[in-house]
């Protein structure tokens, strides 16, 4: 039951962070971190990734409306909650994971960072494909990823790092 | 039956990942079509009444910029008007009959409370909707120029096609000739638009400034639009003519929704040709 209350406060913060503040940075004029990942990367792992895969289709869905851009944001958050398992199974090179007491904060550190920035990069790369859409664009496409990941990555270490400080 | 069942079961997650794909893809097809009604949108009860709050907080910072803006039309609109007192004191009096000069166009006060401009398909949402009279492919302007067309409107608010958006395709032309082109957007700087299919004959300098065309039924004739900072030429037609916006598309805050009076009759006009 804490659980559930803990989750649906950080998924509706998360939104109105995004909304309210990133959206609005626009660094060197076209460079918006998008912190609102950080809820696929903290969601709770279970054997039933049903749940997981809604909820980051409606997370990704609430932003495209607000910025008006379709379903890219949804499409690109459902890419990379589909893809948190295998990739978790790979980096810890083991088959098979002990769903109720893992917990993602309490990875070693430099595994921990991989994962964090293969799932923002993978996510932005989505993201920014399809919103081009050419192959001629690819070089707007692939600085655009690399920038904004670079942002985005520093953003989610730090709130993991206050998120775990006001635990404990 | 029964492997089809055990199929299903063994790649539920993945079918199930699938579907939501798709969904989400459609929704991007759908968003990048113009003219059609669209499901994501901003100009919903509940994006609008938020970027409504926000927009209340934010107003205050460009205070400064929009009492300026606010301060020169009115010079301009005042200089208009002293214009034809001088003309009427040294010619006999003349009244018109205003049954004659039928009003085209009529402006809407509004409001931008979402400005984008760092994308490639830029919208707009206004604080204006059906209850106020707003309807999808209106003109919004303000007082330096035209900033897009109106798109899915909901009651209370609207979404704006911007100017900076692909899709965006507006008649102008030259100040100083009738030679007509089209306003687009290539998607990297802001504040620098295209001019297309302009014919070699027309003959521009940089420095010539761009006005609305005026041949569409959506914006008057004669708005300010930009002035031109590059030319390329290439087999004797031009390549691409770069604008430069009079507007600064990152700070709009108050603007006019145009309605145009004669816009059926002009449509239906036209529809009978086809």
């Amino acid at each position: 039951m804490n659980d559930i209350i803990k989750n649906s406060l950080l998924f509706i913060s998360l939104i109105l962070i995004q909304i309210i503040v990133l959206n609005n940075i626009l660094f060197l004029g076209y460079i918006n971190p998008l912190l609102y990942i950080l809820f696929i990367i903290v969601f709770p792992l279970r054997r039933d990734r049903g749940l997981l895969l809604i909820l980051s289709f409606l997370l990704g869905l609430i932003i495209d409306f607000f910025l008006d851009s379709g379903g890219t944001n949804a499409a690109a958050t459902v890419g990379i909650a589909y893809l948190r398992l295998p990739l978790l199974k790979a980096l810890m090179r083991k088959s098979e994971i002990d769903f109720p007491v893992f917990k993602v904060s309490k990875l070693p550190f430099t595994t921990l960072i991989y994962f964090i920035a293969i799932l923002t990069f993978t996510h932005h790369l989505i993201l920014f494909s399809i919103e081009y859409f050419k192959f001629s664009e690819i070089t707007i496409i692939l600085s655009r990823t690399i920038l904004t990941s670079i942002f985005t990555i520093i953003l989610i270490i730090f709130s993991l790092l206050l998120m775990n400080k006001s635990k404990s | 039956m029964q492997q089809i069942i055990s199929f299903i079961i063994k790649y539920k997650y993945f079918l199930f990942f699938l579907l939501l794909e798709t969904l989400a893809l459609t929704f991007t097809i759908q968003s990048h079509s113009f003219h059609k009604s669209k499901f994501v949108n901003s100009a919903n009860i509940f994006t609008g009444g938020i970027y409504k709050r926000i927009n209340n907080f934010k107003e205050y910072t460009n205070l400064r910029i929009h009492n300026n803006q606010l301060l020169e039309e009115n010079v301009r609109l005042k200089n208009r008007l002293s214009k034809q007192f001088i003309d009427s004191t040294s010619n006999s009096i003349s009244v018109n009959d205003s049954v004659k000069y039928l009003q085209k166009y009529s402006y809407t006060p509004g409001k931008i409370i979402n400005n984008q401009y760092h994308k490639k398909y830029n919208y707009l949402t206004l604080n204006k909707g059906i209850i106020d009279g707003v309807k999808p492919d209106q003109g919004v302007v303000n007082s330096n120029g035209i900033i897009g067309i109106t798109n899915t409107i909901s009651n209370n608010y609207a979404t704006v096609l911007s100017i900076l958006n692909e899709n965006s395709k507006i008649n102008v032309k030259l100040l100083n000739s009738l030679h007509y082109g089209t306003l687009i957007w290539d998607g990297k700087d802001y504040n620098v638009l295209q001019l297309d299919d302009l014919p070699i004959q027309a003959n521009i300098k940089k420095g010539d400034t761009i006005i609305t065309g005026g041949k569409s039924t959506i914006f008057p004739e004669g708005i300010p639009v930009g002035s031109i900072i590059d030319i390329f030429k290439e087999n004797n037609s031009y390549k691409s003519i770069n604008i430069k916006l009079f507007n600064d598309m990152s700070a709009i805050g108050p603007v006019n929704i145009i309605t145009n009076f004669d816009k059926e009759e002009i449509n239906q006009l036209e529809e009978n040709l086809n």
